[in-house]
């Protein structure tokens, strides 16, 4: 019995294998991106450049230049003018261009921002750089009065701008936290996108209770995070004319398997990467093929969406009734 | 015109700079005002690549001084390279010993000078001939320059004559008013200026220079038998020069067009008065002897360019045959000299040719004093009188010796084809900016010539300024400020209440304000003084929210681009289409580099405009019932009152001579006078929340938020802020913390400092920013209850930690310095531990002029008329100025125990013994001591004799004075080292505090060797490529000096520590303070975390060696607990390091490593008190 194929199709692009890396500090530098791409990855995702990183950054050399000036006659500036620039995304279009002529696999770009603006030049020029698709990752928190309507038509502005500027597949990564995710990745697929990336994490921070202030913090996803993704992939893959790709808590062949199961074409890691080095990625390819071998499955398109909504005997265990069902697991452990 | 890309719109350094970099080879550097921005230039230059006129960058090097500089220039010179080096003032006066050397070697080199006043009874940074006059001697070519264009003119004649004549060449321009002038000037091509330099001369030049090859010596020692002769040898070259010069003037012509002569005569060809002058004055005389001369006077006025070696024949051939009355104007003072130095040389040079005449010798324009066309008129007046003053001064009002000549105000010579305006605006607001780009707007894109002069207040907070602009189809002639402007503006609407701003305004005029009120209401808003001059001047009135609509646009509190727009609206120098398009083109040239998003703000902003932009309907009479406030309250003393009150007004020109003060003394105490209210927000203290700590008092830099306890039987009024006093030392007691809302400058380190936090909001502290509006009215009220309240015992204080320390009264207080000043806590700090008993020896920097510049200083007094004396030398000298402090003190103490011994028969009931012996380690002990003294002066009263009168006179010194000596590291690691190290070493009883900016900050943040390396700063502009001096580490290895490094915002308990100890210690002590510095590109409220950060990191590791304790060395930080980078990352200084900025850190981590273990070895039992171990003791006295 030959191999199975491993191949799938995302954004209209062919990958080798579903495992993509996801949005990550790998391809800050050209041979790390070399590294993973040698290690088997299907497809790159480049880090996102950040709206908010250049308008900083911009504003904190206008600051640092205007400081003091003119004010004083012994001391009209205080700093030599050195011909430096505000960090420019044509670095990273430059990144992403080296990237692509020194790996074989689809990269795709990246950025992330929530408004639209003069910031969306950078999605033309990613495509001018010559990455093979775009991932625009919204990241939106609604900490004042808008309503979930409102929130969601900023989505969709920024989608429908972005897919105006750019000819090249693009992939929306947004976070789970919406009223009706369905009907809402409806009208982003209507909007003009090619794919979903579910889900975007939203760093929480913490809280020191030494120095009662609030502090960043970034944790690992662990497999258990799969499972939220893995629900709604189940629930949209039937509904979407789109791809989706899982990401967040894919750690292992298992983790691939399940989302393809729910019907992912393709999953990402990063964490899993970032703890244990590339060199996991022949071996969780290795772990998949072996069990795809072992169950007698030709091709991970086979396996695809074989256990969506669409696809299983009782689509309610996605929803409400199989909420009730977990908690009553617990009813007899008590006392 | 426009087309030419040759004109250029620049200011007098960058002209002169711009040859001379391309003439150089070697350039050294050192920075002092108003020249450092020629050095500063050519270092630029250099790091980006710009070659001379061979293709190469030429090498710049920055010296530890002014001397250093000018040996480094004789050393390059000597061995055959083009050198040159840029200063002025004191720093010429360090050159000199060099400049000897240079010209008895008939060596090449070409300095230039923004000329500028010397340091007498007060120092000035402004502009004058003193230091040019007090070189003259050295036997230099002086070359003068009167304008912008000059200025880049006669650097390339001066750089081509040295080298034919072999004779040095000092080329100057008068400091601020040429060579910060912004002026459209024709700029020379490389191809002009290699027109200009001879290579044969430069390759005998070359053939002249040291080499192996062909040796020889120089520098010989001579003895009487020859040296006279030798020096005699020299004079065929002086002969020459006056003709070599002459030449290339021809030649200079003959390329670009421009001819100049060793004297310009202009005016009638009869002229029977005429004034001999060089400098920007003479573009004065020239263009009002034009006017009298159309009106029929017979008058004109010699130019004076090469003043030395003087060229008499050249002189007396230009001077018209006619002239018998003949004013020489001399921008110097010579005391005690028949007469200046230029007068004297008219007077002979007329008295050898034997020309009748009759000359009068003035001075005029000292320390950029305004020299106008009226002031001219009243020399040529004078000259038509029968018997004119023979020594006179003019542009000052001597009531005193009668020597000023009376002018007409009201004589002006403007032109009518030229526009002139004038913008009020604050240093923080962009309005120089703007102007400056303005000015590039018209002279360089249109065919007007511009011309842009800005003043600057002496502030470096809440500094107001002055731009000055004039532009018009003629070139600019006119080194004045404008008295008459078609357009005034104001930016910023308080200024309108304090000063006289419309009166300049010429009727028929226009006026632009920024107010936050509509048009309809802008109107009643201003005082009566404004209204009448608009309406009697029937000037247009327009009005704009340009802080609305800059905030709008995301550009904060700069209104620059605003007010620009507006003005070329209202103005109509330009269509306002072809206007915007110029100053959007201009936004994308300066703005480019900052990112797309700030260029997009700032189109906004000149988008946003003209739609905000209203004219104001004005009545046809004055309503307004307010006048212009008062520059200081009426309850100020006299002094402060007539004389700093019409500084503070701007009009300070209007004092007489008889105001000022003859010797530079001024009293003390008296920025307290002068309310600024700049702050937007205000501390409010939160009683409720506050700990006591005494965290925010301490870092406050301006002394305007103070903590007290009182008895609680004092009378406050209600709502005065009082709690129970924390802690066992005052039991009964209240305690307070209150701001001066009319001194804070809201730069929020208090905040920034505050430890506690409100149990039910962690976001508030004790202390919080709220808007002076809505807050100052309260704590106005109760800044005068706190004022009026006892300051507390000093004994009962325990000074030596934060806490008690904060309880002393500040006597340093509401200085000018930056908001959010790093190096004023400390300052402040030691003026609350030993203000009553402080003698300071100030270094010149920005601890000098937020010290001690006019008009109100900040050393202040407490309740018994005790308080710091301050005084400042010079730069270089302040170590050795301060132990001559300590010595003279030490000196008269001695006198008085001597005398003390001698009467003690007659001074029945005085503790002699006491007097003597008795200990003044604490407030106590000095308290004691000052009893004893003021019964011993109350019983010598009655003492008969000459002994008892002179221990009378020396009596106060049995008191122990505090001597400290205080500076930055401009001054201790570099011009003052080898002082500061000698004073270290001679084992006195002085204490230097050493305000350690990494830079220097005053002139505007040049690199000095405490800069670290990876740094960017001016002189170091690819970043600095060595490591930071260890200053610290040098001065601990005497063993027997206290050594302190501090950081008040990473450990305040140490720093306090560290001053107790300091002052303890019977012996030299040092301490070296971190002081974060708005020139390290920082946002200043975040200044106490940087100073946290670079200790955290391991930049500044604090420690105390303390010399007199069993195991001196004290380390109070522990090993580095976060990179580098969390440090750097928050500096512009490093993040604008450009290339190689990335090893340059990679090396910066070694240093930090270095210094570690350098300091650390210290601590090791090896190194343990050589000092206790008798060791490196010094003899008391013996200095080595």
């Amino acid at each position: 019995m030959s191999a199975p194929d491993l191949s799938t199709s995302y954004l209209g692009l062919k990958l080798a294998n579903p495992l993509v890396l996801a949005a990550s500090p790998y391809t800050k530098r050209v041979e790390n991106a070399i590294a993973v791409a040698e290690a088997g990855i299907g497809a790159i995702v480049m880090h996102s450049i950040f709206e908010e990183e250049y308008l900083h950054a911009e504003a904190e050399l206008d600051q640092t230049l205007s400081r003091g000036i003119d004010s004083f006659a012994e001391a009209t500036s205080y700093l030599p003018e050195t011909g430096v620039e505000a960090p420019s995304p044509r670095r990273y279009a430059q990144l992403l261009s080296s990237i692509k002529q020194a790996v074989r696999v689809p990269v795709i770009g990246s950025i992330n921002g929530s408004s639209e603006g003069g910031w969306l030049d950078y999605a033309e020029m990613i495509q001018d750089a010559g990455a093979d698709a775009l991932e625009l990752n919204v990241y939106y928190l609604s900490a004042g009065s808008s309503s979930a309507a409102e929130v969601e038509d900023t989505y969709l502005k920024l989608v429908t701008a972005v897919r105006r500027r750019v000819k090249i597949p693009l992939a929306v990564k947004i976070g789970p936290f919406f009223t009706a995710l369905p009907a809402f990745s409806q009208r982003l697929v209507a909007a003009g996108a090619d794919g979903l990336v579910l889900f975007n994490r939203f760093y929480q921070p913490d809280i020191d209770i030494d120095t009662l202030s609030v502090v960043p913090k970034l944790n690992f996803s662990t497999s258990d995070d799969l499972r939220l993704p893995l629900r709604w992939a189940a629930i949209l893959s039937p509904q979407l004319k789109a791809d989706i790709s899982i990401s967040g808590g894919v750690h292992s062949h298992q983790d691939v398997l399940k989302s393809l199961l729910v019907g992912a074409s393709t999953t990402q890691l990063a964490a899993e990467l970032l703890q244990m080095g590339p060199s996991r990625i022949p071996l969780i390819l290795k772990d998949l093929e072996a069990w795809l071998t072992e169950h007698e499955y030709d091709s991970v398109e086979q396996l695809q969406g074989s256990m969506s909504a669409a696809s299983v005997a009782d689509p309610t265990a996605f929803e409400r009734s199989n909420y009730l069902k977990a908690l009553r697991s617990y009813d007899d452990r008590l006392p | 015109m426009a087309e030419n890309s040759l004109f250029r719109c620049m200011d007098g350094n960058e002209a002169a700079a711009s040859v001379a970099h391309r003439c150089s080879e070697v350039i050294a550097i050192y920075p002092i005002t108003p020249s450092s921005n020629m050095g500063e230039l050519a270092d630029e230059w250099a790091a980006k690549g710009k070659p001379n006129l061979w293709g190469q960058v030429p090498s710049i090097m920055e010296m530890q001084s002014e001397g250093g500089a000018a040996g480094t220039c004789h050393g390059a010179v000597m061995t055959g390279s083009l050198t040159t080096t840029f200063t002025a003032s004191q720093g010429l006066l360090l050159m000199i010993p060099n400049m000897y050397k240079l010209s008895g070697e008939l060596t090449p080199t070409v300095f230039h000078v923004s000329a500028r006043c010397l340091a007498t009874h007060a120092l000035s940074i402004f502009g004058d001939h003193s230091d040019v006059m007090s070189i003259r001697s050295c036997g230099w070519a002086l070359l003068a320059s009167s304008n912008v264009q000059e200025a880049h003119d006669m650097a390339a004649i001066a750089h081509a004559a040295t080298l034919k004549a072999r004779i040095p060449f000092m080329h100057f321009f008068d400091g601020f008013r040429t060579s910060h002038e912004v002026s459209k000037m024709t700029v020379l091509s490389d191809d002009q200026l290699r027109q200009m330099i001879d290579e044969d001369a430069i390759t005998a030049h070359r053939e002249r220079g040291l080499s192996p090859d062909r040796p020889m010596i120089r520098g010989t020692a001579q003895n009487p038998d020859v040296f006279f002769q030798g020096r005699e040898a020299c004079n065929p070259w002086y002969d020459a020069c006056a003709g070599i010069v002459s030449a290339e003037m021809d030649r200079f012509a003959k390329i670009t067009g421009r001819q100049y002569h060793l004297f310009d005569y202009v005016g009638a060809p009869n002229a029977e008065r005429v004034i001999v002058i060089m400098g920007s004055g003479a573009e004065t005389a020239v263009e009002t002897a034009k006017v009298l001369v159309k009106a029929g006077e017979k008058v004109g006025v010699l130019i004076v360019r090469l003043y030395r070696p003087l060229a008499v024949e050249a002189f007396l051939k230009a001077l018209p045959i006619s002239a018998t009355k003949i004013a020489v104007l001399d921008r110097t003072k010579e005391p005690g000299a028949s007469g200046e130095p230029m007068f004297l040389d008219v007077v002979t040079a007329l008295a050898e040719a034997k020309r009748q005449a009759e000359v009068i010798g003035g001075r005029y324009g000292l320390s950029s004093k305004e020299f106008t066309p009226a002031m001219v008129k009243s020399v040529f007046d004078e000259l038509a009188k029968p018997q004119p003053k023979k020594r006179f001064t003019v542009g000052i009002n001597d009531d005193v010796t009668h020597l000023s000549l009376t002018y007409d105000p009201a004589f002006s010579i403007e032109s009518p084809q030229a526009t002139r305006c004038v913008f009020f605006g604050l240093g923080s607001d962009g309005t120089v900016g703007a102007n400056k780009n303005s000015i590039k707007i018209i002279g360089e894109e249109t065919d007007n010539w511009a011309q842009g002069y800005f003043v600057y207040d002496s502030k470096k907070s809440g500094s107001v300024t002055v731009s000055h602009l004039r532009f018009g189809p003629d070139p600019v002639r006119a080194p004045y400020l404008i008295e008459r402007a078609g357009f005034v503006a104001c930016h910023f609407q308080r200024l309108m209440d304090r000063l006289d701003v419309l009166s300049c305004a010429q009727p028929g005029g226009t006026f632009l304000l920024n107010s936050s009120f509509p048009p309809e209401a802008v109107w009643s808003s201003l005082p009566t003084q404004a209204q009448r001059q608009i309406v009697d001047k029937k000037l247009r009135f327009f009005v704009i929210n340009a802080t609305q609509v800059a905030v709008a646009n995301g550009m904060g509190n700069r209104i620059n681009t605003v007010m620009q727009t507006c003005f070329f609206a209202i103005s109509g120098v330009l269509p306002k289409d072809q206007a915007i398009a110029k100053i959007k083109q201009s936004i994308e040239k300066t703005y480019a580099k900052r990112g797309a998003s700030v260029v997009q703000k700032n189109f906004q902003a000149v988008d946003a405009s003209l739609a905000h932009l209203h004219e104001v309907t004005v009545p046809g009479t004055v309503t307004s019932t307010v006048d212009l406030l008062k520059p200081v309250p009426d309850a100020a003393p006299a002094f402060v009152r007539d004389v700093l009150g019409p500084m503070i007004s701007a009009v300070g020109d209007s004092l007489p001579v008889s105001a000022m003060p003859a010797d530079g003394t001024f009293p003390t105490g008296t920025t307290q006078w002068e309310k600024r209210a700049l702050a937007e927000n205000i501390p409010v203290w939160d009683e409720a929340t506050c700990i006591q700590c005494g965290k925010c008092t301490i870092v406050c830099p301006h002394g305007c938020l103070r903590a007290k306890v009182f008895d609680d039987t004092a009378n406050v009024p209600n709502g005065f802020k009082a709690i129970k006093a924390s802690g066992k030392d005052f039991p009964g007691k209240k305690f307070t913390i209150q701001v001066s809302p009319d001194d804070c400058t809201g730069c929020t380190l208090c905040v920034e400092a505050c430890p506690a936090k409100n149990k039910s909001q962690v976001g508030r502290k004790a202390i919080n920013m709220a808007p002076e509006a809505e807050a100052a009215p309260a704590e106005r009220i109760r800044w005068e209850a706190f004022q009026a309240l006892p300051d507390i015992d000093r004994s009962l204080v325990k000074a030596n930690t934060v806490k008690g320390s904060q309880l002393l009264r500040p006597l340093f207080e509401f200085s000018g310095a930056c908001a959010g000043c790093g190096e004023t806590p400390y300052v402040k700090l030691l003026s609350q531990l030993y203000g009553d008993r402080l003698v300071i020896a100030n270094a010149t920097g920005c601890s000098s002029i937020y010290g001690g510049n006019l008009p109100t200083t900040p050393w202040a007094k407490d309740a018994n008329g005790r308080g710091p004396a301050w005084a400042n030398s010079l730069f270089e000298d302040n170590a050795e100025f301060g132990l001559g402090m300590r010595l003279s003190l030490d000196h008269q103490k001695g006198h008085a125990v001597q005398l003390l011994r001698s009467l003690e028969g007659q001074l029945a009931g005085v503790p002699v013994g006491e007097l003597i012996e008795a200990p003044q380690k604490d407030e106590a002990g000095i308290t004691g001591q000052r009893m004893r003294v003021a019964l011993l002066k109350q019983r010598l009263a009655t003492v008969p004799g000459v002994e008892a009168k002179r221990l009378l006179a020396v009596a106060d010194s049995l008191v122990d004075r505090s001597v400290w000596i205080l500076g930055g590291d401009g001054w201790a690691y570099d011009i003052g080292f080898g002082g500061l190290d000698h004073v270290l070493a001679s084992g006195e009883k002085v204490r230097v505090l050493v305000m350690d900016t990494e830079v220097y900050s005053n002139t505007g943040g040049q690199a000095s060797k405490s800069t670290p390396r990876g740094a960017v700063a001016k002189f170091a502009a690819k970043g600095k490529a060595t490591p930071k001096k260890d200053l610290a580490l040098m001065a601990m290895s005497y063993g027997y000096v206290y050594v302190a490094r501090i950081a008040m915002g990473a450990n305040d308990a140490q720093t306090v520590k560290a001053f107790a100890e300091a002052e303890a210690h019977d012996g030299p002590s040092l301490i070296i303070a971190y002081s974060h510095c708005i020139a390290h590109g920082i946002d200043m409220r975040k200044g106490l975390e940087q100073q946290k950060l670079a200790v955290q990191c391991g930049h500044w590791p604090l420690y105390r060696f303390n010399p007199d304790a069993p195991q001196p060395m004290t380390l109070d930080s522990g090993a580095p607990t976060i990179s580098l980078e969390t440090y750097t990352q928050n500096e512009g200084r490093y993040r604008l390091a450009a290339g190689d900025g990335g090893s340059l850190m990679a090396s910066a981590r070694t240093d930090l490593a270095a210094r570690l273990l350098a300091t650390k070895r210290y601590v090791t039992t090896e190194t343990a008190n050589p000092a206790a171990a008798g060791e490196a003791k010094p003899v008391q006295g013996n200095v080595p």
